[in-house]
């Protein structure tokens, strides 16, 4: 097993090299992907959470969960956790069937989608084999209090975008999912869950370069992926 | 319609339907989504399985006046017309409920301007579209000479007819002759676009891999089934209780030779849906087989069993192959009427309980929502927009069937 790894601080700062080193390429030669350490997970939830407060993702559109499960009977039972983000696939199925090509793979190799062209109709959530993508219904987590709180009402920029949710206007009507968090990476900076993941369970970063230390990661360690009879070729792994 | 009472009450009906349906409408452009029951998980709800099953009660329809138009069947002649206004109607109900379904209604426009042909919803889209403009041109020619005719009538019926005429004027036997050439055109075109518009419905679910229970190859077939069997249900019952020349034989002998074909239509129904169900059972994997369980013992377990099953086929087939009822216009129109209310569970059925499943296991305890969940029951606004597009299709119906040339011909008229 690499030392690095368990060296918490160098693998922030060793993701962030590796990040920089990446957005020197053309993108088209970057290919993003994430590693997520199913033994370090604790289900604490931050990288929900942190992904809320970055992506201000109202009631019911979650980008990324922590499955939940509890194997066996009392008292010889164990909980396995299974962070899920969207897989970023490189065979998208939710991409095939949206009807006015409001989805796509990016160059860089992350499943974006189209505020401004997406119709809401939905097709893609169906489409998705790991519940990855939710529709904004247009709800506030403090409707029906003497004030919706202004972190929810606050702008968010995903995709670079500058937008504030108003009925009737996008992202509220649209299908929304996990985009790696690339208004950020355009900036140097890590997606928001892997910053904020307190066990270190989750690394991001280049996977088309072999000295990042996803490549490393996927080299040393056991990995898979979910669902991979589907042939939709993720690009989140996971070490157990 | 000869009985006044009943028209009165139809109209009362359909006015309350669509008061009601103003107050859905009023909540769902003024609430966007918020009040609507369909969730994260089950993120279609009542009205893509509406749409499903308008679209099929107009494919049915058309497929059936295509029986008289392209392959010359001279015994249901006298309900082609009506066949194919049935299916003008019922397509713009289909089109009314997957408009209001979109996210972003405003934008309906781009699967014109930017389809994406790799998306069997930009397919479904592009094939209705050339279909509902082939139904306007095909109906406008097989009533040409007759809008001409009506124009000369007082009052609304001429008004509209003159309107519809376009200007044409010619009367002459050579022009009803082109007139007869060009619906055997547009009808025999008619037929395979309509196969493949219903069953691209069918592709649209099948080809989702992501949902097993979608994911078959008899998914496009199952849906043209049920087209022909709903379709010809419908018009089975519209023609064996409002047509102008009931009580006589050619109206009794006419709707029990409908009751055969809707006869032959439930049998292969039963058949392919016995195809489908026995085949994902046995073949018991858990994500194929817990949609059906679903449906078979759930909490809906009834729209499966007393509808699907009752309805559509119990009792369509003991009215149709009972002597004293088979021969009865009045039962025969009962069996058609019960197909036609079956329909609705069926398609209920097909959209609902196949995304009722988590796509990963513990998903749904995953998200704390509301809207992450495995029970989906339609809101108030969901129900009252339908009853309301359902009104208003009733009210185009009848208002279509007594200002315009449609009703059943009989030997009298």
């Amino acid at each position: 097993m690499p030392v690095v790894v368990n060296q918490l601080e160098n693998a922030i700062v060793r993701m962030m090299d590796d990040l920089e080193r990446a957005l020197q390429k053309p993108p088209s030669e970057r290919r993003w992907g994430m590693v997520i350490d199913l033994t370090k997970c604790v289900a604490c939830d931050a990288c929900t959470v942190s992904c809320k407060a970055e992506n201000k993702t109202p009631p019911g559109v979650n980008y990324t969960v922590v499955i939940k499960e509890e194997v066996g009977t009392y008292p010889n039972v164990r909980s396995t956790f299974l962070p899920r983000p969207c897989m970023h696939c490189e065979n998208p199925p939710c991409v095939d069937v949206c009807p006015v090509s409001a989805t796509w793979k990016s160059e860089e190799g992350i499943v974006v989608i189209d505020y401004d062209v997406c119709i809401g109709c939905r097709y893609c959530v169906t489409a998705c084999p790991y519940g990855a993508r939710t529709f904004d219904f247009g709800e506030f987590y403090t409707e029906g209090t003497p004030m919706i709180a202004p972190y929810e009402t606050a702008p968010t920029f995903e995709y670079g975008e500058e937008r504030t949710r108003t009925e009737g206007e996008s992202p509220i009507g649209n299908v929304r999912k996990c985009n790696f968090c690339v208004q950020r990476l355009h900036e140097g900076l890590l997606p928001a869950c892997i910053n904020d993941c307190i066990g270190r369970a989750r690394y991001f970063g280049d996977l088309n370069d072999p000295d990042s230390l996803v490549s490393e990661l996927l080299r040393e360690r056991y990995s898979f992926k979910l669902k991979e009879d589907l042939g939709t070729d993720p690009k989140v792994f996971y070490l157990s | 319609m000869k009985n006044k009472g009943l028209s009165y009450a139809y109209w009362a009906v359909t006015l309350l339907m669509l008061a009601v349906g103003a107050v859905g409408w009023y909540w769902r452009v003024t609430a966007g989504h918020q009040m609507a029951n369909y969730g994260e998980l089950i993120v279609w709800g009542l009205w893509v399985a509406m749409y499903i099953y308008f679209i099929g009660l107009s494919a049915g329809a058309f497929l059936i006046s295509a029986l008289v138009y392209a392959f010359g069947v001279e015994r249901f002649r006298p309900i082609a017309r009506l066949a194919l206004f049935t299916a003008l109607i019922a397509l713009l109900m289909a089109l009314l409920h997957i408009w209001f379904d979109l996210g972003h209604m405003s934008r309906f426009y781009e699967v014109y301007t930017r389809p994406h042909f790799y998306s069997m919803m930009a397919w479904m889209v592009w094939l209705y579209t050339s279909y509902f403009v082939l139904l306007l041109f095909e109906f406008w020619y097989e009533t040409r000479q007759d809008f001409i005719r009506w124009g000369k009538k007082p009052g609304l019926a001429g008004w509209l007819s003159r309107i519809l005429a376009f200007g044409s004027k010619d009367l002459s036997p050579e022009s009803r002759k082109r007139d007869i050439k060009v619906v055997k055109v547009l009808g025999s075109i008619g037929v395979p676009l309509a196969i493949m518009f219903h069953g691209g419905v069918g592709a649209l679910f099948g080809v989702i891999s992501a949902r097993p229970a979608w994911h078959s190859g008899l998914y496009p077939l199952l849906f043209l089934v049920s087209a022909l069997v709903s379709g010809g249900g419908l018009l089975t019952a519209i023609y064996a209780f409002i047509a102008p020349n009931r009580g006589t034989p050619e109206h009794s002998s006419l709707v029990s030779d409908l009751g055969k074909l809707v006869l032959g239509l439930v049998l292969l129904d039963i058949l392919f849906t016995f195809a489908e169900y026995s085949i994902a059972l046995y073949g018991s994997i858990p994500g194929d087989v817990a949609p059906l369980l679903q449906v078979m013992t759930g909490p809906f377990w009834y729209v499966f069993w007393i509808g699907q099953v009752g309805l559509g086929m119990v009792v369509p087939l003991l009215l149709l192959t009972i002597k004293s009822t088979k021969t009865n216009a009045f039962w025969v129109g009962v069996a058609g009427l019960s197909i036609v209310i079956a329909f609705v569970g069926v398609r209920l059925n097909i959209v609902i309980p196949p995304l009722s499943v988590p796509e990963l296991k513990g998903l749904v305890e995953a998200v704390p929502s509301p809207r992450m969940t495995t029970l989906y029951v339609p809101s108030t606004m969901e129900w009252f927009l339908s009853i309301g597009i359902v009104g208003l299709g009733m009210a185009l119906y009848a208002l279509g069937y007594s200002l315009l040339p449609v009703k059943p011909e009989s030997k009298e008229a």
